[in-house]
């Protein structure tokens, strides 16, 4: 392979990448993590396996060849994963889901060489009505798709794929017509602001560091992504790694850094398998290493895997981790732009943040501007997820309202069940109820609630969700991933811990509220924002959801029998038909009785697993929850005949 | 007690140049190649990497992904993230727990699991999940974890 030195061997490449396209049937299966537990690598080879014997294509290894007829692509998170897998028959469009290995020589014969579709594959819309193409589809017609666009139209294991749908021609015009400053005054104008969470000025930080008087700079993507729930970057990195690539290597220029880290979680092998051959390419190609594009500038990355620390997510504490050692965080009153890898000028922005980079090249500061609210500008990436009937990715300019995304796009509520809370910012971030929905989703107006938009994480949450609960999860997350250096944060999320444990354990007393109130004064006080931000969680879901706190500390109850303290599961004698389901899955042998006698519930060894309530058929639905405890019926060691 | 194999550990050390930044992943590695990090091993990558063995033990110690005791011969692990919380994953904790036997981040006595939690996977759709090695399974029923469980040697 020669490597790439100018732009019209770059377009040569675009020009040949997609004339081997022309004229063939794509199949475009959505291959990332999400799709995984669906098992989407088994249905991929039958489709490989499939294709060879009907001789669509010479070899079953899904990357493209000239001669064959069909090309199996095996691409990265399309985002609709409620319905995955998700495959999408090009040139038509032609989109299925939920596909089942058992449908796969079916796809074949009826849709790629028959011509058919298949409606039982398609989505169907509130009428019943079949919506052949994915692009008319409500879940993703809502949504504004420029960092996700090419996840569904490229393999990101073949470069030749990004360089076909445009990609490292920012990159070859900023070597070959702009300087560094030309590029950062854009990126200034654009006011690109940071997608990991802060949403400081991506040109502001740029700067900073470009100025800073060392020779030696760097720049780091931050791949850690350790927000619970969140899996955005996982996706872009999976889906179109060289788009992170291109935005690094054009922040590299700009600042003057020659070197360049990405620190990927640990926890996303996919991700990190396919940052790693992308890197692998773009050194074969020429778009790392020496004099890229024939230019001066040379440029080299290396990635840097997590071992698991969601505190060495925080940019100063990622860059003491890069350097070999524990990554906690660090004092920045020396901001790490002006001393950070190793003491040198560093700048560290997020995936997403580096994968606007080519797009503002490419399409102009206005362009950018176009989409958005005033200082809010081009879209966001969310992951939807809970209790929402679609799940998945969503990305959408910024500004628009929680209930677009949550209703619109997201599609309500899962099992008809009633909105409660939508939990955004991950552990820093805090739970919003119905009465905000029309908030729009940008860096300011949730910060203004009690919450923020963080990374894009968004939980949403029904009447099945304990809000003391759920504030209680993301203290005890802390407390596990607090490194325990600073006082405020340690002690602090320590003591709310134990107070949110006993409320939830029926052990709470009257002050609980107001102790965890004072120590969230205190926790403004930490070293770095797992603490400074940690009591959002708590403030948040004490402000909106009061009640709840003062049920469980009162009266000892769980509104949404969630904490096992104060719940009880009872087999209610009107409905138990005797049928011995529930009896036959306890894990503890809790459950006595017989055919056709009411079963019983040993509230002395019931272990409250759940399994009884899931198992019992729904036609019955005998098993309830209550709560308080002392609500529960008078126990009978012996069930009676079923009425 | 499984014995370190000290050959591999200096393959390992080897393949990062002597860098002492390598630490991290230089651990990641002899993690997943040993199934564990013994005490003879942290020594090895003190000596070979010049690095004081207090910071090779306060590495070991802080992150998740190492255990200083030998893993299972397969790791199941249980998403705790907030997306797979709200669907019910503390019941799949529970149940996995109980048809394992043992609790979070401990081994069963064959040595056949270990069962570990983590806080996202990023499969959040399909939560609860559960990860055997790297097998997803999607909220398994009580039967359908039997089955999976014993599919395992």
């Amino acid at each position: 392979m020669t490597k790439i030195k100018t732009q019209q061997d770059l377009e040569n490449i675009r020009k040949r990448n997609q004339e081997q396209y022309a004229g063939k049937k794509i199949i475009t299966l959505c291959s990332a993590t999400g799709c995984r537990p669906y098992g989407v690598v088994k249905i991929s080879d039958v489709f490989a396996q499939e294709l060879k014997k009907q001789n669509l294509t010479g070899h079953a290894s899904g990357r493209s060849a000239v001669a064959d007829k069909v090309i199996l692509r095996n691409s990265g998170c399309h985002g609709f994963c409620e319905r995955g897998p998700i495959a999408v028959i090009s040139p038509d469009e032609i989109c299925y889901m939920g596909i089942k290995l058992e449908d796969v020589p079916e796809i074949i014969s009826e849709t790629i060489i028959g011509g058919r579709k298949i409606e039982r594959l398609m989505y169907k819309d509130a009428n019943g009505n079949v919506v052949p193409l994915a692009s008319d589809i409500p879940f993703y017609k809502g949504q504004k798709r420029i960092i996700l666009a090419n996840n569904t139209q490229i393999d990101p294991a073949n470069i030749e794929d990004y360089i076909g749908v445009g990609g490292y021609s920012a990159l070859a015009k900023v070597l070959a017509s702009m300087s560094p400053d030309d590029v950062l005054l854009k990126i200034k104008e654009a006011n690109l602001r940071g997608r990991g969470g802060g949403g400081f000025p991506a040109g502001q930080k740029w700067e900073t560091t470009k100025n800073a008087p060392e020779k030696t700079k760097y720049v780091v993507v931050n791949a850690d992504e350790g927000d619970p729930g969140a899996f955005m970057n996982c996706s872009v990195l999976e889906g179109n790694p060289h788009s992170v690539l291109e935005g690094l290597i054009i922040a590299g220029y700009t600042i003057g850094a020659k070197e360049g880290f990405l620190y990927v979680r640990q926890e996303y092998p996919l991700a990190l398998a396919k940052i790693l051959k992308a890197i692998d390419d773009a050194e074969v190609y020429g778009l790392l290493g020496d004099n890229i594009f024939g230019s001066k500038f040379s440029f080299k990355v290396r990635v840097h895997r997590g071992a698991g620390a969601f505190v060495s997510g925080e940019s100063s504490a990622l860059m003491t981790a890069i350097e070999g050692r524990v990554g906690e965080p660090r004092l920045k009153y020396i901001k790490t732009a002006v001393s950070g890898l190793w003491e040198k000028p560093t700048n560290l922005n997020n995936v997403e943040t580096y994968a606007n980079v080519p797009l503002i090249i490419n399409n102009g500061v206005d362009w950018f501007k176009s989409i958005g609210t005033k200082d809010n500008y081009g879209t966001k990436v969310f992951s939807l997820v809970g209790k929402v009937k679609n799940s998945g990715l969503v990305e959408v300019p910024l500004g628009t309202s929680l209930r677009k995304i949550i209703f619109d796009i997201g599609g309500g509520m899962k099992d008809g069940k009633k909105f409660k809370a939508v939990q955004t910012g991950g552990p820093s971030g805090g739970c919003l109820p119905e009465n905000k929905l029309d908030l729009p989703v940008d860096f300011d107006e949730l910060t203004k609630a009690g919450s923020m938009m963080g990374s894009g994480g968004m939980i949403i949450m029904d009447e099945e969700s304990c809000m003391v609960d759920v504030a209680k999860y993301f203290v005890k997350f802390l407390s596990e991933e607090s490194c325990g250096k600073c006082i405020p944060c340690r002690e602090g999320i320590s003591q709310m811990l134990d107070i949110l444990t006993r409320i939830t354990e029926g052990k709470g007393k009257e002050g609980d509220v107001e102790l965890l109130l004072d120590i969230a004064d205190l926790l403004g006080a930490s070293l770095c924002a797992l603490g400074t931000t940690a009591a959002n969680p708590v403030l948040s879901t004490i402000k909106y959801f009061r009640s709840e706190y003062d049920a469980h500390i009162k009266e000892k109850r769980c509104p949404a029998h969630v904490c096992k303290a104060l719940t009880a599961y009872y087999i209610n004698p009107d409905k138990c038909t005797g049928c011995m389901v529930c009896l036959k899955q306890c894990p503890v042998n809790s459950i006595t009785g017989e055919r056709k006698m009411v079963h019983v519930i040993d509230q002395e060894t019931c272990t409250k697993c759940g399994t009884c309530f899931e198992v019992c058929p729904k036609r019955f639905r005998a098993v309830d929850k209550i709560s308080p405890e002392s609500k529960l019926p008078p126990h009978h060691s012996i069930g009676r005949p079923v009425e | 007690m499984v014995d370190t194999n000290t050959s591999e550990i200096d393959k390992i050390v080897d393949k990062y140049h002597g860098d002492k930044g390598a630490l991290i992943q230089v651990l990641l590695d002899i993690q997943q190649k040993e199934r564990w990090l013994s005490k003879d091993s942290l020594c090895r990558v003190s000596d070979k990497l010049c690095v004081p063995l207090t910071w090779v033990y306060h590495a070991a110690t802080f992150y998740k992904a190492f255990s200083l005791e030998p893993r299972g011969r397969h790791t199941a692990t249980v998403c705790l993230g907030t997306a797979c919380h709200v669907r019910g994953a503390p019941i799949l904790l529970d149940r996995v727990s109980q048809k394992l036997n043992v609790g979070p981040n401990q081994t069963t006595k064959d040595q056949k699991f270990t069962l570990t939690t983590v806080n996202c996977l990023g499969c959040c759709a399909l939560g609860p999940v559960l990860v055997i090695d790297e097998s997803y399974y999607s909220n398994p029923s009580g039967a359908e974890l039997d089955k999976i469980v014993n599919s395992y040697s």
